[in-house]
């Protein structure tokens, strides 16, 4: 009998302590950390030395730190967008492309009609652009999702290279400053986000959003309607709620605010359009919102993490001469072992003949 | 005009083997049920570590170099850096169930990450560009078929002018398709794929099946990345140089209706449209609405299978899924 069980069986649990959840967590940023140092030393790197100079890199210096708080607004501002597709067990990967999609918008006012109005309006004008070319870019994969169930996957994900390619002929064609160049000209002064401490106010809005997508996940009709559907789209049918609608609201609101990202990052971080301007955001947003279990607020702590370490990274090049891709390898190790800590928090492993323990 | 079709074919067939076998792994990976995002990771990872290979075989037999030995040496490097990607992927995500598209999408940062790191750190070592030497870059890129083969009218250039690659790359791509779907092997992956649950209780090993196909197809796209630095890129480690072609790959999957004898013309079609607008300039189509033409045909493609309903053409019933066989 005892042949017949398997050395070890797995079981479902969600009654593990919160100190024990932390400490497993914890558990795996240091392991990442650690496998970090073994990269270090590869490249023959004291990793004390590499992981302070990230450090102070980042956090050290007043420009250093402005830096950070600039690549975290858009790790932030994506993840807390991407959190109620996720909710619903929509896979919205297309926040790269509504980003770059919503920086077009905003763009258009920025190059075309910055002379018609105040900065102000100007502004407020882009970013509503922003937020409407963000939200049409998801609701064409929601649509279809849920007209025929085509898979929204890979869907969105085809759509962040079809608003790259749009932006890339922008820039070689119709918007292109200087002939040949294949670079559009920087904004007006006035299509630019201003800065309160240092860095583009975009920071304080993505601070406000998280509180507002606290609100909205967990006290709203909405927020409940997304969870019921993510959790069973049969129970959501049999308690009249009306899917369809439902995924397109939440696909449109979700591409808008990677849209109001997009205006960020081109009036706000860089003054300008250029086809890699999500840089990326999109995709690691995806992980942020994972680990932090679609929470806004530990998505904070993350993006701010995430920022520390690139930040942290591009400081290594110059000053130890390590290619500062290793900021990938050590994002890459962190989310990897993050993810797989998960396991641990919700299973439990029972091995074989330990049932009568189980039973005690 | 001056349009040259037999060029064309020529230079679509190169440009589309790295998508072959980055395409072929991947399919071979979905069959199983894993959705792995990390294809452009896997390729980057491949390009450099079979770059790698090659250049410091080429500097330590120096005069005494093997053209043979140098291509085996990267295709093992490429293929094992791709294996060692792809079983990170299938132990978070079939052994801890880690969400798939996640996972990938970790994989995929890892990956380029890993890539570029090596790369760059080989160019810093060197102090310049890494290259290998004439006669080695000659054994990945030439053609293996005689002059004289090659120079018979049509048929030499559009079916003999090629390098090793694209014709271990068609073989591998007929030899998946037979193995799919001739044989038990096959079906019993295909299962796995379609209905792991079903699978699991007609006594078929879920996890070992998900694991070897999903590590096999991250070793064989990872191979399509060493083939682009080396056929097409000439060899040479430029930053960003890989960029995109992993997730072309992932579109061509989809394009393909998850079969890999489609992927035989798919890949050349897809190598074509990338290359298309250095071939066949047209004034009124400017370049970089060609190059998203392979997106927009995959997303139209994607929108037709799931209209017309046609149970062959449907991606693998459990694609994307984790299977926890207590929850039954």
């Amino acid at each position: 009998m005892n042949e017949k069980t398997p050395f070890i069986r797995l079981a479902k649990r969600e009654d593990m302590p919160k100190s024990k959840v932390w400490l497993i967590r914890g558990g795996a940023f240091v392991l990442a950390i650690l496998i970090g140092c073994l990269i270090f030393l590869i490249s023959d790197t004291n990793p004390f030395k590499a992981y302070g100079t990230i450090l102070m890199g980042a956090l050290g210096k007043k420009t250093g730190f402005r830096q950070v708080i600039k690549n975290a607004v858009p790790l932030l501002g994506t993840a807390l967008a991407l959190a109620p597709c996720f909710r619903m067990k929509y896979w919205n990967i297309g926040a790269e492309g509504q980003i770059t999609m919503g920086a077009v918008g905003a763009s258009f006012f920025a190059l075309k009609m910055y002379e018609a109005m105040p900065s102000p309006v100007l502004l407020t004008v882009m970013g509503v652009t922003s937020i409407l070319f963000g939200a049409f870019w998801a609701i064409i994969p929601a649509l279809f999702k849920s007209r025929w169930g085509t898979n929204e996957t890979l869907f969105t994900l085809m759509m962040n290279y079809i608003a790259i390619g749009i932006v890339g002929w922008l820039q070689g064609g119709p918007w292109e400053g200087k002939p040949g160049s294949q670079i559009i000209p920087l904004f007006d002064e006035k299509a630019v986000l201003p800065k309160v401490g240092g860095v583009h106010i975009g920071w304080i809005i993505v601070l406000l959003l998280t509180v507002v997508m606290y609100v909205y996940m967990n006290y709203t009709k909405h927020g409940y309607e997304v969870a019921v559907l993510g959790e069973s789209e049969n129970t959501a049918v049999y308690a009249g709620m009306n899917v369809a609608k439902v995924t397109i609201r939440t696909a449109a609101l979700s591409g808008g605010i990677c849209g109001l990202v997009g205006f960020m990052l081109a009036s706000g971080t860089n003054q300008t359009l250029y086809s890699d301007v999500a840089g990326g955001a999109g995709f690691t947003a995806i992980t942020v919102c994972w680990l932090a279990q679609l929470n806004p607020f530990a998505m904070i702590a993350i993006a701010f993490l995430l920022a520390v370490l690139s930040k942290g990274a591009s400081v290594l090049q110059t000053s130890l001469a390590i290619p500062s891709s290793i900021s990938d390898i050590l994002t890459g190790i962190i989310l990897l072992c993050m993810l797989g800590c998960e396991f641990f928090i919700n299973y439990r492993m029972i091995f074989r003949g330990h049932h009568e323990k189980e039973a005690a | 005009m001056d349009f040259n079709l037999i060029g064309l074919i020529k230079a679509a067939v190169l440009n589309g083997t790295p998508l072959l076998f980055g395409t072929s792994g991947e399919i071979l990976t979905q069959k199983s049920g894993n959705m792995n995002l990390g294809v452009e990771g896997l390729m980057y990872m491949g390009g450099a570590f079979g770059l790698a290979a090659a250049f410091i075989y080429g500097n330590a037999a120096g005069e005494n170099a093997n053209g043979a030995v140098a291509v085996l040496l990267a295709l093992l490097a490429a293929f094992a850096a791709g294996v060692i990607g792809s079983l990170i992927f299938s132990f978070l995500t079939i052994t801890l169930r880690a969400n798939q598209n996640v996972t990938g999408l970790a994989l995929t940062i890892f990956g380029t990450g890993v890539g570029q790191f090596v790369g760059e750190l080989m160019r810093l070592k060197v102090g310049g560009n890494v290259s290998i030497s004439n006669s080695l870059k000659d054994a990945f890129a030439n053609p293996i078929f005689s002059e004289k083969i090659q120079s018979i009218p049509v048929v030499g250039p559009v079916l003999f002018s090629y390098n090793f690659f694209v014709y271990i790359g068609f073989a591998m791509a007929v030899a998946m398709a037979v193995i799919l779907n001739k044989t038990r092997i096959g079906l019993q992956l295909r299962a796995v794929g379609e209905s792991p649950a079903t699978a699991d209780a007609a006594g078929i090993n879920v996890t070992r099946y998900k694991y070897i196909a999903t590590v096999l197809g991250g070793g064989i796209s990872a191979v399509g990345g060493m083939v682009y630095t080396m056929t097409i890129a000439g060899s040479v480690w430029s930053h960003n140089g890989l960029s995109g072609e992993g997730w072309v790959a992932v579109a061509l999957v989809i394009f393909c209706l998850w079969k890999p004898v489609n992927a035989l013309w798919g890949s050349v079609l897809f190598g074509a449209l990338l290359i298309l607008y250095l071939r066949l300039p047209l004034a009124f189509i400017p370049t970089q609405i060609y190059k998203v033409v392979p997106y927009i045909v995959t997303a139209i493609v994607l929108i037709m299978v799931s209209m017309r309903q046609r149970r062959e053409d449907q991606p693998p019933a459990a694609l994307g899924l984790a299977y926890f066989r207590e929850e039954r």
